[in-house]
């Protein structure tokens, strides 16, 4: 059953070919045997699972049902889940027990979703490795020696190993393309403010957005209907009317204009992800699309902005752990000082402190300026030039990482480093686009990400665009040995 | 740029961050490096630029100044560290 996708479990459950309760059993079966060697879950709620699970099959026997009640799922630990604990990988939040839903959570529940449980993640979702978190790094199931990407490692090693059929994810710099890519998963991160942030721990407020990862674009359009909506909640959340996200999925692609940023292709770029992209390019010209270079000459400032920007609205959204009203506290604090400084100095790993001194920093009287300023600067350069190049072609289109997974422990010594394996992702985030990561092949047997970029609220048809290279390839079939 | 370990103690203050003495030195240089590697930013003319701080150029939603929410103090407070009588509790702050 962990073969097939979610379009094809839904049809199977329509058809009464297996109820919720017994597909719902066969992933926690999953998660129990296979997951000790990932460590992707971090809480599995067996029992709730199976409870919602009951109430699915009941709502279907009833004619109830909707297009995704009774198929299971599980949601990143950064969606604050009402009596489930909700830690976002961190020792900070290791007791915390949010006493309601995320918007995402809810709507899930609403759909009739049994959640199977909540998914490792670098901490604070900081870290494009999962190797910052609290409870220790996930295992990529295509190689258990390799990270499996960040943040929302445990969700992509998850859906990659078949232990759910789909996860959550969040993507501020890249959290849902690149462990995407580096599993061999497809993973949509929708247009900023499609998503509602509502109980979704924020850790940068302007480029934070929750989205899908599965296995196909057919599956990411499924829960990016359930996802996405408005949300008075959410004071950043946009005002549309409801859109259906398969629309335009069997949409040929004859004349499609896809631009391919020769930024993307340089120095830097591994050649095994480059061949295997020109593949994909080349499906894409068989296809009916034409292909043509374009620019995004502020790209590369990327990496250096986002440094800036998001550090500094993480120190503020950080602001709110103080070992007072929730989360961790020091052991006898001597007075109020004491109390926060010891607090948050235990409580936090180094790479979320890290981001905390930096963010200070570039906020700090005198710094302004030259950092945040300058930085917010080069944001609306980065989303021009964008803007300019999507008056000449529909999607853009290049690899998600630079490279394929790496090995544990190869960039933890270097931030930078680490921080650069998000190069081709964080412009997307810094301009509020919706970008997406779908398998397009293998280097030295691991997979390699394809990224697709739409316009602003496009996601119609990115989705299209991916499931047309879907139909006729089968890269997002392969499962890794082990876990077939 | 290169930060000294008094920079990095005062930026810690203001953070409510304790960093050890130990390892200050630590974040002295891995703080300096990633400085470094931002002021790239520095090689673009930005002049005539309008700061862009948000995706969307939308203004923020009003709503109607009417309570929304439950009181669900109890609940909130069961997850605090230190609580009584409906109180969040923290060392003495005024002598």
């Amino acid at each position: 059953m962990h073969e097939k996708t979610i379009a094809e479990l839904s049809a199977a459950l329509a058809k009464g070919e297996c109820s919720s309760v017994e597909l719902t059993q066969h992933f926690l079966k999953r998660i129990e045997t296979l997951d000790g060697g990932l460590n992707s879950f971090v809480t599995v709620t067996a029992e709730q699972a199976l409870a919602q699970a009951k109430a699915a099959d009941d709502r279907r026997a009833r004619g109830e049902a909707g297009p995704l009640t009774g198929v299971p799922m599980a949601q990143k630990d950064i969606f604050c889940t009402d009596g489930v604990r909700t830690t976002c990988g961190s020792k900070m939040l290791d007791n915390f027990i949010a006493p309601y839903d995320a918007t995402v959570v809810e709507r899930f529940k609403a759909e009739g979703c049994p959640m199977l449980g909540k998914t490792n993640m670098d901490e604070f979702a900081m870290g494009s490795s999962n190797e910052t978190s609290f409870h220790g790094p996930v295992k990529n199931p295509w190689d258990t020696a390799r990270v499996p990407g960040g943040s929302s490692g445990g969700s992509a090693a998850a859906v990659a190993a078949r232990l759910t059929p789909s996860a959550t994810g969040t993507d501020t710099g890249g959290s849902i393309r690149q462990p995407a890519a580096l599993c061999g998963i497809t993973g949509l991160k929708p247009t900023y403010g499609r998503v509602s942030r509502w109980g979704m721990i924020a850790f940068a407020s302007s480029l934070d957005q929750g989205g899908p990862m599965a296995a196909t674009a057919e599956d990411c359009a499924l829960l990016a209907n359930v996802m996405s909506g408005f949300d008075p909640r959410d004071s950043t959340s946009i005002e549309r009317p409801e859109e259906d996200f398969t629309a335009r999925l069997n949409e040929p692609l004859k004349d499609l204009r896809i631009g391919l940023p020769r930024e993307f292709f340089g120095e830097g770029l591994d050649a095994g992800v480059a061949k295997a992209i020109e593949e994909a390019i080349e499906q894409y010209r068989k296809l009916g699309a034409e292909v043509k270079e374009v620019g995004l000459p502020n790209s590369g400032l990327s990496v250096p902005a986002y440094y800036v920007v998001a550090p500094a609205e993480c120190s503020s959204n950080l602001a709110r752990f103080d070992g007072v009203r929730y989360g961790y506290r020091c052991e006898n604090p001597k007075d109020l000082m004491d109390l926060y400084t010891r607090s948050r100095g235990e409580g936090f790993g180094a790479e979320v402190k890290r981001r905390i001194m930096v963010g200070t920093y570039a906020l700090s009287a005198g710094y302004f300026d030259a950092y945040y300023l300058k930085a917010q600067k080069i944001r609306r350069l980065i989303a021009d030039d964008f803007a300019r190049a999507f008056e000449e072609v529909d999607v853009i289109l290049g690899p998600t990482s630079p490279s394929t997974a790496f090995k544990l422990g190869e960039k933890t010594d270097d931030p930078v480093t680490m921080y650069l394996s998000d190069i081709y992702t964080i412009a997307v985030n810094l301009a509020g686009l919706p970008g997406m990561s779908i398998p397009a092949g293998f280097s030295d047997g691991l997979p390699v990400g394809l990224q697709l970029i739409g316009n602003y609220f496009d996601e119609a048809r990115l989705l299209g665009v991916a499931h047309q290279y879907q139909s006729v390839t089968d890269w997002h079939r392969r499962i890794p040995e082990g876990f077939a | 740029m290169s930060l000294s370990h008094d920079d990095v103690r005062k930026i810690a203050h203001l953070a409510r961050l304790a960093v050890s003495d130990a390892d200050v030195d630590a974040y002295a240089r891995s703080l300096s490096s990633i400085l470094d590697f931002v002021e790239q930013m520095e090689a673009v003319k930005t002049d005539h630029v309008a700061p862009m701080a948000h995706p969307q150029d939308t203004a923020q939603r009003l709503r109607d100044d009417v309570v929304s929410e439950a009181d669900q103090r109890e609940r909130f407070q069961s997850i605090a560290p230190a609580v009584e009588a409906g109180l969040y509790l923290v060392p003495k702050v005024i002598e």
